[in-house]
This record gives C-alpha cells, structure tokens and sequence, in this order.
C-alpha cells in the first residue's frame, strides 16, 4: 500500500496523514507537492489532507482545486485509483467535481472541534471494508465549514445511488439534528462516487487511528484500504 | 521633536544624548521612545526579575532568548513562552488575540523549534460580551489554520477586566537540542534578511501603545493594532523549518513589537556587531511610507534572518517555494554602530547596545497597601443552607462553569499529539521526537493576589507544580506572564514587587526553575485597575508509565483524600458568589508540605494505582469531586460527615482526589510517606450522596455545569 499525500500551502494534516497511513507494517507513504503535475509512479492511494489550503480565502478548497496536481489526480481517480479528502480535502474534491455537493459554513457560525458519533452507511468501499454495516464509530471534526449541502435533485440522486458513506448520529445511532454538529443534509458527514474510489469526509480518521489519541475508530481506514488492495474486496 | 512627545523620560533624555555626544535627531527620538518603553525594555521590572531562579536539571536554555528550552528527553528541547497582547485586545478583540497567537508562535519558530501546542489565559468582564466573542474567535482563528492546536488554557471572569481584558498566549515547541537557533550568533560581514510579509502602516508603535494606560476613546489607537495572517504564517514556519534544516541560519529573530527596529539591533546588541539597514530596500506594502514608520511598524509574519552570503541562493529558493518575499535590507559589521540608510543618506546612528540594553532602570516607589484591612474583613455570605444546592449553583458560576462553549471552537487534536485536551486540570501532548510525554499547567489567581501577592503567588507556583505532579509529571520549567496595572502608582509597584517575591521563594523551593516570560503593566482604565494577575505556565516531563488523567472514576473505586484538608474561604469561589466580595488572607506558603504531598502523587501516578485523580481548587473538595462525577458519568457515596464550609467548599490546601480500585488501596496508601491519606467515599449510583443524603443527581450536576 503506497499513499501519497498532498501537500498544498496551508495544509496543516498532512503530517497527521502520513503518519496515519504509513503506520501499518507494509504500507508507506510519502508527500507530494502541489506544484508537481504527476504522481509518484505505483500510487495506490492518494489523500488530501485537512487544513486551510491557501488560507481557504476565496473559498475552502477552491484555489487547491486549480493547483497542477489535481489535473493527475483527477486521472488517477478516473483510472480508479482509490482517492481520499478529509476535511478540507473533502471541500477540493468537491470544488473540482470529483465529488458532488458543497461544503457551507456551520450553522452554528463558529469552527467546532470534539469527536463525534457516526454511523457507517457503506462497508464495502475500500476505504470501509472492516467496518461493520451501520456500525456506530467515533471519530473527531474539525471545522468551520462542514455543513454539506447539494440541490434536491442532487440529493435524491445521492441518496438513491446509496453514495452517503458517514452520517452523524447519536450513540445509540439514530440520526437526529440534535446531533449533526453542522446542519448538513440529512446528517451527511461523508460521501462517495458512484464507483466507490473516491470518498470525501468531514471527520477526520487520522486523529483516532491510535488509543492513546483518544480512540483508534479511525484506524479501520487503513486497514480496509491495505485489505482491499490485497485482494480482500467485496 | 520633543522628547516628551516620543515618549522619554528626562533622565532617559540626557542619559541618550550623553551616549550620543549630541542631539538626537527626530527618527533616532522615535526610536529611543519606543525601544526604551516598558513593553521593550523591562525597564520597571528588570530589578525584580533577576531574583527568579533560572537553574534546573532539566533547563537547557534560560531566559535573554526569545523563549526557554526543557530537556525533552532523547536530544529534543522543548521550548516555552507566556506572552500577552492585553491592549491590542480591548481595541481590536479578534485581530488582538489572533495576532496575540501569532506572535508568540514566531517566538518559538526563532529558536527553530516547530510550535506543537498552544494554550490561552484569557480574563474578562462578563461572558456575554463582543470582546469574549472576538478574542474566543481571534484565538480559534489563528490557531486553527497554522494548524497548530490549542490544547488547554484558562479562563477568569471579573469585573475589573471589563474595559481591559487579558490576553495571555502560550506557545510550546520542539527542536533537536543541536538545532537550536540562537538571535546572539551573528558576525561581521553577514546579510541581514527580512523573511515574509511586506511592511504596512498597521500596528505602528505598539509597544508604546502597550506601556500606557488605555485611554477612554480607544478608537485613537486603533493605529496601533495589527493584523494578523495566519496563513502567510504556517507558511513562514515551514520555510524557516525548511532552512533550518538546510543549516541556512547564522541567527533568526521574530519581528514583534517595534518590528524591523527591535529585531536587528537586538541582534546586533546581543551578538557584539554593528548593522547597517536599508530602509530603501525594506518591501513595503504601503507608500510614501516615513522612515520612523518603517522602523516601528509591527506588521506581522515576519522574520529576521542573518545568513551567510555563500548560502544566500538558497534563501531565495526556500522562501519562493513557500510563495514569500525574502529581501536583504542590511549588513553586520565590525563595531557597535546601528545606522538606519535612508534615501541614500544616514538617518540615524546609534550605538546597538544603546538600543537593546542600556535603558535607565526606573526605581519606582513602592507603598505597601492597607493589606490588614481586607484579612480582617468580614464577608457576609448568603449560601442555601442545602450543601447539594449550593453546589449546583457554584457550578454554574462562570469561573467554575464548563468552558467548551469555548474550547470546541478551538482545534485541539491537529498534529496528532494530543493525550489530554482541554478541560482538564493539565494538558498534555506527546512529543514526536522522543515519545515522550510532556504536560501543562496554566494557573493564575488574582483574588488571591489581591489578598495577598507574596503568599498568593507563592501558592500559585505551589498550584501549578502539583496539578503536575498529580498527573505524573516533574515539574521542568515555568513561564510566567506578568499583567499588573500602572507600576508609577507606589501601591501596585509594592504589589508587583511582592508578587515577584513569592514566586522567586516558592520557585526556588520546589525545583521550579523560571525559563522565560513576559511583563505587561499599565493594564487600567480610567474606571479601574485589574486584578494583580500573574498568569504561570508550567511544563513537566511524564516520568511515570503513563499520565494519571482526571474524570476516569469506574463503579466501585475507592475515594482518598490525600493531603491534610484545612483550606480557606479568603478569596475562594464560594465566598465571591454567595458574599459577592473577598476578603481574608490566603494560606502561608508551606514548601515541606508541598514537596512532601508531590513525591507522594507522583510515587502514585508512578505505580498506577490510581483509576483518576484531581487535585482540589476552585470550588473546593465538594467540586473537585463533582466535576470527577460529571466527567466519568458516575455518581459517589461519601462516607457521612459533618463538613464544614471551609472543608466542603474552601481553597488553597495541598490536597487531591483519588479514585483506586480496591484491590489497589494497600498499594496506594503505601505511596504516602508523611501524608496523610483518608477514605472518603466509594464511586457507584448516579447521584453524589453523602452518606444518606442526595446532594445532587448527575443529571443535575451536569446541567448546572454544562448548561
């Protein structure tokens, strides 16, 4: 399993990326500029990491998503390379349209971060593999602008091509505003493609990929990912 | 020019212009008035300072840099420093805090170190106000894109930070022991290099603005407020990091108050050389911009660089990488003049040293204040006679109350390091490098300091010390910010003075070594002066297996009282929101019993014999152990007894709360030499009951302290 992660000015997970994907014995990962027009040759896996790409001026993710590498990482995704956004690299993917939707500001108007409880929707994408169907995970946020939002139509689309792969729930996994911690739609905390390789999440997976962090619930990306690349798909 | 008007004394005057062996000119006037304000020059503190003790076994770097070094175990450094940013704040609240973060985090990038946590001391008038509103969002905002975490900090309302709220900002950072970057190397013959953002007319005489008493129209000093970048700054830090790395430093400073000016002929003072800068070459981002402005602007994301000429190429790739402007404005040289070139012409020559060290020190008069008057009052306290409900509306005071409404607006996970986050008596992170864990302690107690400064302050180092030492950590080093009003009144001169101290006595006792720091006076209004408000920041090595965290009670725990409970109202929570004033004076510092409580806390986080601890301080034991209650979601049977008021809700003894497993208790009474250990209860239920007695369910105790 080799990752690449993206470094883009004002990436700030970066790090906390690559040191959560390269943890596994087998599995390496390594940074790539956001000026270079190619991926490393035998990527298996490709992350935008959270932070405030260019200082989210204009708006989050959206001068990232004009950056040179996007244009191979937008061929790597449609050979189906396995991509992955967090936070603000959940705002880039969709801001290029590898993703639908767009991420607003909190209705609460403030940046909110604590864990959160999310319901896993899909288990057989490569990134969920070792998650049980409608397993209840905790997982941290981290942001000012979360709240998914896309048009009726758009949503219908999504949520009849069963592409919601996270939403926000309560401990007990019910879906409820009480526990959407950003008013997105239908409590979406994350999404995926029609095909399933490229996914996008508010939560980010790699600040509870060890116990002593908190919580290892993130941890379960890793693996699945290695899993499926090994053969292990569904 | 007037010397007056540049704000010299008469004495600091004369003592410029025998230096010079002649008139100062108008530019050279400016610059003295602000290099020798108070901000700058510690010029009413520096007496007061030296008596602090700056050895320890684990110091590496003392103060005189921009921040102090711990060892952090396996050649890494952690570097710390307290700053405040106090009146930019009651100006300007969202840019003066964010630009209060973005500061001290430059302090760190200059001894090379990459900043990894960040913690707040924030005082207020009232919760409900757009000055908490700005400052909470101006913290979260820097922090939150740089990407460096916020995880911990404290929060004080009183009435006297209406008007003139306190921004205190911590930065930590780590760095290789033999990569430390110092502002005392430079030599002859080196280029002087600015690094980052253009210079603007923002945030002009800062420091000055800083060393007076806020006026009543503060919109007249809006001038002097900076903005701040954040993102212009995650890219600075990782373009310094880069050079660092590349050896690419002969010696850094940040730009911070009085910017260009303060920063070279910091250096050139503190490296022995002389300096010639440029204004002509220095990028300016506004125009026609005077030579005095230049000097002084405080615009921010900025560095100082002296670099080699060989490796200057390679400065110029880095800092275009990261999309930044690198100019050289000047040169070192041989001597001990600072010249500013302007126009093609000198514009003014200054000995350096005269510029960074030779400010007259000010013996200002000190009067001790009527102190007995306040440890004899009596204040009338109007409590429910109901313990259990009196505790649930101490909870709900604003300086007990839960603070997430304002910590979840801070990002405290970034960087993946964070053990313990905010909420908890100490913070603590783990430090990349070495594994190992470090943990932080912020304390301030400014009605206590009120009472009495040498005993209160002195307790506060105690505090601090032993919030650490619960949590298995041994004190390394303390940083402390010091905001205490106008030192020209004898009254709060005698204050401060006495505050200093009790620190140094207490510091001194209990290994606790002061690495760095930071003075601000002149914090009053016309309506009144704040609180003395010595602000500390201790860090500790985790020399225990694991930190003992707080909150992680399990059913049928034992609870222990360690330490001898005889605590006081003077000053506590309980006295100011059911007596609405303080009065009474605070313990006596006892260093024996200090040492002796710590070596048994740590003895115990070193063999886990606790579930969870915490120590008891605002509110007393009573809240101590609710907030265990509410934070592990069970509730307590406290063994029937009668409590005093002072045993239930008073302050200021050595004591801690533990909760052990039974089959655990022989082994952790064993941990206390000298110290008294009771049994006090038993973990299990939802309600905290005392004996028979509900006192409160956990549903309730978590609404009055949540919502």
């Amino acid at each position: 399993m080799k990752t690449a992660v993206v470094v883009f000015p004002g990436s700030n997970c970066d790090q906390d990326a690559l040191k959560a994907a390269g943890a596994l014995p087998g599995t390496e990962a390594a940074a790539v500029w956001h000026k270079d027009s190619s991926l490393p040759a035998g990527i298996d896996l490709v992350i935008l990491p959270g932070g405030f790409s260019y200082g989210d001026y204009l708006r989050s993710g959206a001068m990232a998503a004009n950056s040179a590498i996007m244009t191979a990482v937008k061929d790597f995704a449609a050979k189906g390379g396995l991509v992955l956004g967090i936070c603000n690299g959940f705002q880039i993917l969709t801001e290029s349209r590898l993703l639908p939707g767009a991420l607003m500001s909190n209705d609460c108007q403030h940046f909110v971060c604590k864990p959160v409880t999310l319901r896993v929707e899909r288990n057989d994408l490569p990134f969920t593999l070792d998650y049980k169907k409608n397993e209840i995970v905790t997982i941290p946020i981290a942001h000012g602008e979360g709240r998914y939002f896309i048009d009726d139509e758009g949503l219908k689309r999504l949520e009849g091509q069963g592409c919601v792969a996270f939403r926000y729930c309560d401990a007990s996994g019910t879906i409820s505003p009480e526990c959407n911690p950003n008013g997105a739609l239908n409590n979406i905390a994350g999404i995926t493609n029609e095909r399933g390789n490229v996914l996008g999440l508010m939560p980010h997976p790699e600040r509870y990929s060890e116990k002593l962090l908190g919580g290892d619930d993130g941890a379960k990306f890793w693996t699945s990912v290695k899993k499926w690349l090994e053969g292990g798909r569904r | 020019m007037n010397y007056k008007d540049a704000g010299l004394r008469e004495s600091e005057y004369i003592s410029l212009k025998e230096t010079l062996g002649r008139e100062p000119n108008d530019l050279e006037l400016r610059i003295m008035g602000v290099m020798w304000s108070e901000h700058c020059s510690y010029k009413s503190t520096r007496p007061l300072l030296k008596k602090l003790p700056k050895e320890g076994k684990y110091v590496v770097l003392g103060p005189g840099e921009n921040a102090g070094i711990i060892d952090g175990g396996a050649g890494v450094g952690i570097a710390f420093k307290v700053e405040s940013h106090n009146h930019p704040s009651a100006v300007a609240p969202y840019q003066g805090a964010a630009t209060g973060v973005g500061g001290i985090i430059r302090d760190i990038i200059a001894l090379g170190a990459r900043p990894v946590a960040s913690l707040d001391g924030l005082f207020f008038g009232s919760i409900n106000s757009a000055v908490h509103d700005g400052v909470v969002k101006g913290v979260g905002g820097y922090g939150n894109c740089i990407g460096v975490p916020t995880i911990g900090g404290k929060t004080y309302y009183d009435p006297t930070y209406e008007g003139n709220p306190l921004v205190n900002a911590m930065n930590i950072g780590t760095v290789k022991v033999d990569k430390i970057v110092s502002s005392q190397t430079a030599k002859s013959g080196q280029a002087v290099v600015i690094l980052g953002s253009k210079t603007g007319r923002d945030g002009i005489a800062g420091a000055a603005f800083a060393s007076t008493e806020l006026k009543d129209n503060t919109k007249e000093s809006r001038p002097s407020i900076q903005i701040g970048d954040p993102f212009v700054e995650k890219l600075l830090t990782e373009a310094c990091l880069e050079m660092r790395d590349a050896g690419l430093f002969v010696s850094m400073q940040d730009m911070g108050a009085a910017g260009i000016l303060s920063s070279s002929s910091e250096v050139a003072a503190k490296s022995g050389v002389g300096m010639t800068i440029d204004f002509d070459k220095v990028p300016l981002r506004a125009e026609g911009m005077e030579p005095w402005e230049i000097a002084l602007s405080e615009s921010q994301e900025r560095m100082l660089l002296i670099v080699e000429d060989a490796k200057m190429p390679e400065v110029f790739r880095i800092a275009e990488k990261w999309g930044l402007d690198a100019t050289e404005i000047g040169r070192t040289e041989e001597g001990d003049h600072y010249r500013i070139y302007w126009k093609g012409k000198i514009a003014a020559d200054v000995p350096a040293t005269t510029i960074g060290s030779d400010c007259p020190v000010i013996p200002w008069p000190a009067e001790r204040p009527d102190l007995e008057s306040r440890w004899n009052k009596h204040v009338k306290i109007d409590a429910p006679e109901d313990a259990g409900k009196a505790l649930l509306e101490l909870l709900s005071d604003s300086n007990l109350h839960c603070k997430e409404d304002i910590y979840v607006q801070y990002d405290s996970m970034v960087q993946t390091n964070t053990i313990v986050g905010p909420g908890s008596p100490v913070c603590a992170f783990r430090v990349t490098e070495s594994g190992r864990i470090c943990a932080v302690s912020m304390e301030a107690d400014p009605w206590g300091c009120e009472l009495d400064p040498e005993r209160a302050t002195a307790n506060l180092v105690a505090r601090s010390c032993r919030v650490l030492s619960v949590a298995g950590a041994v004190p390394a080093g303390l940083t402390n910010c010091l905001n205490f009003p106008s030192p020209e009144k004898p009254q709060h001169f005698w204050v401060l003075s006495h505050s200093v101290e009790g620190m140094a006595a207490a510091c001194k006792e209990l290994d606790c070594p002061v690495v760095s720091g930071n003075v601000s006076l002149y914090n009053e209004t016309s309506v009144t002066a704040i609180l003395p408000t010595p602000l500390l920041g201790v860090v500790g090595m985790v020399e225990a297996p694991a930190i003992l965290k707080s909150g992680c009670w399990n059913e049928g725990d034992l609870i222990f009282l360690a330490g001898i409970n005889t605590p006081t109202l003077a000053a506590s929570v309980y006295q100011r929101h059911f007596g609405h004033d303080f009065a009474g004076r605070p313990l006596p510092f006892d260093a024996q019993k200090e040492k002796a409580f710590n070596s048994g806390a740590l003895a115990v986080a070193q063999a886990q014999t606790a579930d969870s601890a915490r120590p008891v301080i605002g509110g007393g034991l009573i809240t101590a152990i609710a907030k265990e209650a509410i934070d592990a979601g069970i509730g307590a049977v406290l063994d029937a007894k009668d409590y005093t008021v002072e045993e239930f809700f008073g302050e200021g003894a050595t004591v801690a709360v533990y909760a052990v497993p039974a089959d655990k208790a022989a082994a952790f009474r064993a941990c206390w030499d000298n110290v008294p250990v009771e049994q006090i209860g038993t973990v299990g239920g939802d309600c905290l009951k005392l004996g028979d007695t509900v006192l409160a369910t956990i549903a309730e105790l978590n609404k009055a302290f949540r919502s």
